[in-house]
């Protein structure tokens, strides 16, 4: 019998809840001692493959969360680990890659849009719609006022510099292409991202 | 990073200069290790610090930051002079045999060409001597003063031992421990590998740092071999990815560029970019530019782009100065030429340098929008937080926008590693509360725009509403589907040479090689193609297989380009195919191929007596001593002091800083002087901490819950400052007030026979988070970046520091 280690935790996990060790080669042990150990928590939760959030080393990580996956359930991240299958890290992490659950779970997460006026001092909640409509108006009017469709010379150059964005560091390469796709085709050329620092 | 992480295993020397792997990149670091145990390897260390990697080396030695050219500029002199180089590698690899341009000159601190009105060069005569085939000529026996191994030879030859020591502040014994290190991995079967970050990125001369120790590695024989290579370790998790594609003010994915305003036509724009071989026989693959550009033009407009309108080319902005870049915008910005700003995972408040400007800069905007999981310093600038943010909302008429996104449990999709992996990562559970993707936000932004201009026309909409958008669920694209179209494929059925179908419409490609000009394929970067073929997602792959245990791992995930490991590979053998190292052999020649553990960075049937370079990449197949003109600041580099600086450069008194940098009038003017800040200021990164992201984290905010500034023991003394006593530091451009760390780790070094001391500064504190509030180190740092590239100098400015009082009721 060929077993990974994680097919061991779950397979040790769901026999001893099951108090048949045969498997295992435990037999023999006692029924009342395997009734008293706890279930091992992670062998119900369902494992994800990620890769952690912080350099470049790109260790992987398994997540783990509670849930089945069922319509109805709610997944809840509840434990993260390394992995121990990946060639680079072999399942170690440092004390940053270590503290991952305490960044999914910050009390610092934003949990909905917010909106600050001009001259005020605290944000509010708005709708997306809200958010999204007005970032749209306030771009069109400002592309539509400034957009350089010629420069002093006459020459095409289709530009738009009024408006800037950064782009982000740890956000996927497919967000990246459409990020790009919509930047460019605004016109934008004051655009960046976390590449220096 | 040329190679993989584990491939460092298979290095004879570390060299760690210009970063700090055992702290900012623990899990790599730890086949650092590796070698040392297992390989024998030995692990040198300079930095300015006595840090955790330097605890753990062979040989240590500090070095004053911003110095870096000056102690690798007299490696390469000490190379030559002891004549410790790889001699065949030399010949055959590199262009030292090449003849440089006869007006081509160096005097005095400035390379021939130089305006000192605009800051700029002319570089004409940054180039070889051409034949009547534009060929360059070639001297093998490098008799030719003019050869290129003879110009590096004169001007490294200022930098003497006794010259880098007064410059860089190192012992000279110390300094030559370390050259003889380094020299021993010029034989064959030796390697060296070069870790760095962004110690050696963030100083206006960042650039030419990398490319001296290219240099060095190129003398030595140590690119494209197992165990070598010029490894950068990558600071974010998808920086490498993000600047794949292109995300920066100049750029097309894959490493294209943008059109300039002088590039009126496509033909104008594809003149510069012809890439015709410089020596007979050589590959120079950017020859395929043109296939890779229409490729990505068919991408991004599909039918809109055609042979008549020159595949859209005029859809694209075009660049009438270098780039827009952050240092740029927020110039802009405080001048009032910016309305409208977009963070998208960024906290420019805390990250980039001169925070007083940029949250004058923020408090100019008329919009800002700040896409994040996390509640940044940035979204929150109008705020007033005492002295660690003072604003008066009442007077910021900025409307914000503060958008919650997903975080990486929470999304399917791809991020590049530093050795250039693509590793797929799948989704664990939903985001909290209303929080979405970048992707359905970008989305939504880009639908309401689009739809607004169908509605009301308004300023060349055809780029908007010709994008092309065929999502199977256009308000959310799934990663698949980006992932493919990143890939590429078919648009009409491809015949090979014989007229039968080669490629079916609609399929998936695999390789670049297939990519056209025509208009019959495309593909959104380039450098991808082959990620996600046909046989289906190749970045989600998860063999752990590796061929003699080289650390290739030639199945696990995709590497780009082409699921290749090891970039310039080719170099791994002789001139006649044989592995110069034959126990660690990358691919060989076996008489008709190329073979080996990875795949070939080069032609795979080429044969050996064909005499095509290894760097095929570049027009006359060799690694560059001479950069010709592609630097800005000059062919060879050359050590210029930081903006700010204790000494006066020894050199050229005349030159004291980067002459080709870009320097705005009032960054210059918030410059100080070392009267008035007599300490050399750098900024680090804690184990425990990452950026301005983990004071969110509650355990890492317990770690290192508190600002606080390191300085040596002897500076303390002199100055009155107690271990864990209040201190404040200031720049020109503003102050903290902190506690400050007594270490052993920093000592003063002799500098032109003074005594430099300095002052280290952590990053990672601001008025969000659950660690103490904080000031962060960017309040210090000043406004300007590396000459090629715009990276801050965030690590060597001046400083001045006294005891202070603490903030009322704290201790």
């Amino acid at each position: 019998m060929t077993l990974t280690r994680r097919g061991f935790i779950k397979l040790s996990g769901a026999t001893l809840a099951s108090s048949s060790m045969g498997a295992m080669g435990f037999g023999g042990c006692g029924v009342a001692l395997a009734e008293s150990v706890r279930p091992f928590k992670l062998a119900a939760a369902k494992e994800t493959r990620n890769t952690c959030t912080y350099c470049s080393v790109a260790c992987g990580i398994l997540i783990y969360t509670s849930g089945d996956g069922a319509k109805n359930s709610h997944a809840n991240i509840m434990h993260i680990e390394g992995d121990p299958d990946h060639p680079v890290n072999r399942g170690t992490l440092c004390p940053k890659g270590s503290a991952l659950l305490d960044v999914v779970h910050s009390p610092g997460r934003l949990q909905v849009p917010k909106y600050r006026a001009p001259g005020s001092n605290e944000f509010k909640e708005v709708t997306w719609d809200f958010a999204l409509d007005r970032i749209a108006r306030l771009m069109k009017d400002d592309r539509d006022a400034h957009f350089i469709a010629k420069n002093e010379q006459g020459g095409t150059v289709n530009r738009w510099l009024t408006t800037g964005m950064l782009a982000a560091s740890a956000s996927s390469n497919e967000t990246a292409l459409l990020t790009w796709k919509v930047a460019r085709a605004f016109g934008m050329l004051v655009f960046d991202n976390q590449a220096r620092v | 990073m040329t190679n993989t992480w584990q491939d460092i295993k298979n290095a004879n020397v570390v060299i760690v200069m210009g970063g700090n792997a055992a702290e900012a990149h623990p899990c790599g670091f730890k086949w650092v290790i590796e070698a040392k145990i297992h390989n024998g390897a030995k692990l040198v260390v300079v930095d300015p610090r006595f840090t955790r990697t330097a605890s753990v080396a062979d040989s240590y030695a500090p070095i004053r930051p911003g110095t870096d050219i000056a102690f690798l500029s007299g490696v390469i002199r000490y190379l030559l002079e002891k004549d410790q180089i790889q001699h065949e590698y030399v010949r055959a690899f590199t262009n030292a045999s090449l003849i440089v341009k006869e007006g081509f000159s160096f005097k005095d601190g400035l390379f021939s060409g130089y305006n000192a009105d605009t800051h700029s060069y002319d570089k004409t005569d940054w180039q070889y001597e051409l034949d009547d085939q534009g060929f360059a000529k070639i001297d093998d026996t490098w008799q030719n003063p003019r050869c290129v191994i003879n110009l590096m030879r004169q001007h490294v030859d200022r930098y003497t031992p006794e010259m880098v020591s007064r410059i860089c502040g190192t012992p000279v014994d110390k300094y030559l421990t370390v050259c003889n290190l380094i020299a021993g991995t010029c034989l064959p079967d030796k390697a060296m590998t070069s870790l760095f970050a962004l110690g050696w990125t963030q100083h206006s001369v960042g650039s030419q740092n990398i490319r001296t120790m290219a240099m060095v590695q190129l003398l030595l024989g140590n690119i494209g071999v197992a165990g070598g290579g010029m490894n950068a370790l990558r600071g974010h998790s998808n920086i490498q990815g993000l600047t794949d594609i292109g995300l920066l003010s100049n750029q097309i994915p894959g490493y294209l560029t943008l059109p300039k305003d002088q590039e009126q036509t496509f033909d104008d724009y594809m003149k510069t970019r012809q890439f015709k071989p410089l020596r007979p026989n050589q590959m120079s693959y950017w020859q395929n530019y043109r296939k890779f550009f229409v490729s990505f033009q068919k991408t991004m407009f599909g039918d809109a782009a055609t042979a008549e309108n020159n595949w859209a080319y005029d859809y694209l902005p075009k660049l009438d100065v270098p780039m827009y870049d952050i240092i740029k915008a927020f110039e802009m910005m405080v001048h009032g030429e910016i309305n409208g700003y977009i963070c998208q995972g960024f906290n420019p408040l805390q990250a980039f340098p001169e925070k007083n400007k940029i949250r004058r800069g923020l408090s100019k905007l008329k919009y800002l929008v700040v896409m994040d999981p996390l509640d940044t310093e940035t979204s929150r600038f109008w705020e007033s937080v005492g002295p660690f943010n003072p604003s008066d909302p009442a007077k910021i008429e900025t409307e914000v926008f503060q958008l919650p996104t997903t975080c990486f449990a929470e999304e399917d999709g791809t991020l590049v590693n530093s050795a250039r992996w693509l590793q797929w990562h799948w989704k664990a559970a939903e985001p909290p509360a209303k929080a979405k993707s970048d992707i359905w936000i970008m989305a939504g932004i880009f639908h309401r725009m689009r739809e607004l201009y169908r509605k009301e026309g308004g300023a060349f909409p055809d780029p908007i509403l010709k994008l092309t958008w065929n999502y199977t669920d256009p308000v959310e694209p799934s990663a698949d589907e980006l992932a493919k179209e990143m890939n590429g494929r078919a648009r009409a059925d491809i015949k090979d040479a014989s007229g039968a179908i080669a490629i079916k419409a609609g399929q998936q490609l695999d390789t670049f090689g297939q990519l056209r000009d025509d208009g019959t394929t495309e593909s959104g970067c380039w450098i991808f193609t082959g990620s996600y073929t046909e046989k289906g997602n190749m970045m989600a792959r998860r063999d752990t297989h590796d061929p003699r245990d080289q650390g290739i791992t030639p199945d696990w995930a995709w590497s780009w380009p082409a699921n290749r490991r090891i970039l310039y590979n080719r170099a791994s053998s002789d001139v006649a195919g044989n592995p110069w190292n034959p126990a660690k052999p990358i691919i060989q020649w076996d008489g008709s191929r190329w073979v080996g553990i990875d795949v070939p960075d080069y032609g795979p049937t080429i044969k050996p007596s064909d005499g095509v370079g290894p760097f095929i990449m570049n027009s006359e197949g060799t690694g560059r001593f001479f950069a010709l003109d592609q630097m800005v600041d000059g062919p060879f580099p050359e050590h210029y002091e930081p903006m700010e600086s204790p000494v006066e450069n020894l050199l050229h008194p005349k030159v004291q800083n980067n002459p080709a940098a870009r320097v705005f009038a009032d960054d210059r003017a918030d410059f100080g002087t070392p009267e008035q800040f007599p300490y050399v200021g750098t900024t680090y990164r804690l184990t425990e901490h990452f950026h301005f992201w983990t004071k969110h984290a509650l355990i890492n905010a317990i770690l290192q819950p508190q600002e606080f500034i390191e300085i040596g023991e002897i500076l303390a003394k002199e100055k009155g400052i107690t271990n864990n006593g209040w201190v404040r530091v200031s720049s020109k451009r503003g102050h903290m007030i902190c506690k400050a760390f007594v270490t052993k780790r920093i000592k003063p070094m002799t500098v032109a026979g003074k005594p430099t001391h300095v002052i280290g500064v952590p990053l990672h504190w601001g008025f969000t988070g659950l660690a103490k509030k904080g000031y962060g180190a960017n309040i210090l740092t000043p406004s300007v970046g590396d000459a090629n590239t715009q990276t801050p100098e965030f690590k060597a400015f001046l400083v001045n520091i006294e005891p202070s009082n603490g903030p009322e009721g704290e201790v």
